[in-house]
């Protein structure tokens, strides 16, 4: 089959690559037949998540049909539409038993190298690294999907595939990211990042009760779908001073409830970027925290800062005596899709929100390296590019 | 010079008649070459698990393999539970302790290790364990990068059901080989606490020290590893892998 591999830094090539087989017995076979670039990718293609071996298939957003399913597979049937959450659960830990199915105990197949890291490791994700499992991503015309009763969710008839795509990871993040806010009546929630996953927390937190969203990005274009699809009030940090707006939007108090969209390689204006790019450069510290920074300063005493933006490792200037003596509530971490897909799949099946409208571009795995390139420079409106690997 | 001292501290125990701790061991490599096989088995392995899976670091970690488990086979038991004198410095053991919670209840994951038969499913390096009775067992282990077999006989020394599982191998094996494992109910209904010790005896001396400590982080993460099978199969029913996936590397 046709996959898009990795190859090193900022490179990506279809390979010619072996058709997966099950390996497991809770394994399925998934004929893919959509798959979104995401903006985590780019910290795996500007070589930020360390980990890549040469050849692996990158991406984990995605949807198709399933082909061929194992002998311990019990949900799942051949010729099933289905939807896959990114996170690999096993279902019989601990964690994936609280909801928690990021933490999955077992999924990753090198669990030894994350604790390294981090201490202990979360769970596998799809084509996201060898520090996260090493699996084949889905820009391939299939992929293997382990655990597949736990991942796979069937598309109700009548939801677009284009509708469908976005519950496997953008959704699904930007819905936990408002959930982990614990949005009260009358919240006003500040959204860092009007990107894929942005643009679905601004639509979460009004489903989930917010008063107002406020969205914060710099390309206008994206503003503009905050405002108009999103319903946010939204500002551009290139010309206006967020911090002030903030407080002067919110009466003086900042918004109850932030929302890191954006992650480790966050841009800002000024000294302050610049400072950061140059520690990166030289790996003195490996995340930008320029958003989060700021959402810390702006957020409303008490209030609660929830981050679904990725960081991989260290970071440097964070204003831990703001966020202790306002006494921030912080939240975080990868998404648990597992817990949140059926009811998000509900929602969208009901016509309340349609993702599709995040699909900007869609091309053919061929056109994969321009496609990430274009993502990555926001050029010609680009949103997210989805792959269609059926069509060459 | 300290070289030498310390491979001539390791003949003289080695020759004399004194019976090793475990009363077990049946050392068939000659002495220096079983210090160096553990020297440089850790290190290459080491460095060879280090490198991933390019070809290099396969070949190096599967030749360090077959060096380690030579350099090994004067594995010590639990001392406390059997009772061994261990205030011969120079026999000091390297003890290495793993746990894991599993989301399992006691009784079931204390059945599934009991029956040993199970084993070889979670120990990669273990090819078959067969029950001869009760107590006693027959062990069969590859040996890495495909140099052949070793086999031992081992039994049970102590077993409390639902709690605690210790084992060593029978005098006259090729492994002089041993461990604990204990079962304990984690709190607030996380499941089974299940902790394994295995030990293994140094090389003697100033030179062994270092050796010992070349050998603990590398042998350490084999055991761990093996306990990390035994929470994913009893778990989630199966062993995750990515072996036999696509990739753009063929």
């Amino acid at each position: 089959m046709r996959a898009l591999c990795w190859v090193g830094v900022n490179d990506l090539k279809v390979e010619q690559v072996p058709d997966p087989g099950i390996l497991n017995p809770k394994d399925a076979i998934v004929r893919v037949t959509m798959s979104s670039v995401c903006g985590s990718d780019l910290h795996l293609l500007g070589g930020y998540v360390p980990a890549m071996r040469e050849g692996d298939i990158i991406g984990h957003e995605f949807m198709g049909e399933v082909v061929e399913v194992g002998s311990e597979v019990r949900k799942l049937q051949r010729g099933d539409r289905v939807v896959v959450s990114s996170v690999i659960g096993c279902g019989g830990c601990w964690h994936c038993n609280q909801g928690e199915w990021s933490l999955c105990d077992n999924s990753n197949t090198d669990a030894g190298l994350l604790e390294k890291a981090y201490g202990y490791s979360g769970a596998g994700i799809f084509g996201y690294s060898h520090a996260f499992g090493g699996y084949a991503g889905s820009h391939a015309e299939y992929i293997r999907v382990p655990y597949a009763d736990n991942g796979s969710f069937k598309i109700p008839e009548g939801v677009k595939d284009e509708s469908a795509l976005f519950v496997s990871d953008a959704f699904p993040t930007g819905f936990m990211a408002a959930d982990m806010c614990g949005i009260q009546p009358g919240d006003v929630v500040a959204v860092w990042g009007c990107g894929g996953v942005g643009q679905m927390a601004i639509r979460s937190a009004y489903l989930l009760g917010a008063s107002r969203v406020i969205a914060i990005d710099r390309f206008p274009e994206r503003l503009e779908i905050a405002r108009t699809i999103g319903q946010a009030e939204t500002l551009n940090y290139e010309e206006v001073d967020v911090l002030e707006m903030l407080k002067e939007m919110t009466g003086g108090r900042g918004p109850d409830r932030c929302i890191d969209a954006v992650g480790m390689e966050a841009h800002t204006t000024g000294v302050e970027h610049l400072y950061d790019k140059a520690k990166q450069m030289v790996r003195l510290e490996t995340d930008r925290p320029a958003v989060l920074r700021q959402a810390i300063m702006a957020c409303r005493k008490g209030g609660t800062v929830s981050i679904v933006g990725v960081y991989g490792g260290l970071l440097d200037k964070f204003p831990m005596g703001a966020a202790m003596n306002k006494a921030l509530t912080f939240r975080m971490g990868q998404m648990h899709a597992q817990r949140y897909i059926p009811h998000l799949l509900d929602i969208v099946q009901r016509g309340e929100v349609d993702p599709s409208y995040l699909l900007t571009h869609r091309w053919p795995l061929e056109k994969g390296m321009e496609g990430y390139t274009m993502f990555k420079k926001k050029t010609d409106n680009c949103m997210r590019v989805v792959f269609t690997p059926q069509e060459a | 010079m300290a070289v030498n001292q310390a491979i001539a501290s390791l003949r003289r125990h080695f020759l004399s008649d004194q019976t090793p701790a475990t009363g077990t061991a049946k050392i068939n490599v000659g002495t220096t070459e079983r210090l160096l096989s553990t020297a440089g088995g850790a290190l290459l392995t080491y460095y060879g698990i280090k490198r991933g899976t390019s070809p290099g670091g396969v070949t190096m970690a599967t030749l360090g393999g077959a060096l380690l488990f030579r350099g090994a086979t004067g594995y010590c038991s639990v001392n406390e539970a059997l009772g061994r004198d261990t205030s011969d410095h120079e026999l000091k053991p390297i003890e290495i302790t793993q746990t894991f919670t599993l989301f399992k209840y006691r009784h079931d994951v204390y059945n599934f290790w009991r029956h040993l038969e199970n084993l070889p499913r979670f120990m990669h390096h273990l090819q078959k364990v067969t029950q001869l009775d009760s107590k006693r067992s027959h062990w069969e282990a590859k040996i890495p990068g495909g140099l052949g077999t070793i086999a031992w006989e081992a039994e049970i020394v102590d077993d409390r059901p639902d709690e605690l599982i210790s084992w060593r191998s029978l005098p006259g094996s090729q492994i002089d080989n041993s461990g604990e494992v204990t079962f304990i109910e984690a709190p607030g209904g996380k499941g089974t606490e299940v902790q394994a010790t295995i030990c293994y005896r140094a090389p003697i001396g100033a030179l062994g020290k270092s050796v010992a400590t070349l050998l603990n982080p590398a042998l350490a993460q084999m055991v761990r590893e093996d306990l990390r099978r035994f929470k994913q199969l009893m778990e989630s029913g199966e062993i995750p892998t990515i072996e036999g996936q696509p990739s753009g590397r063929a």
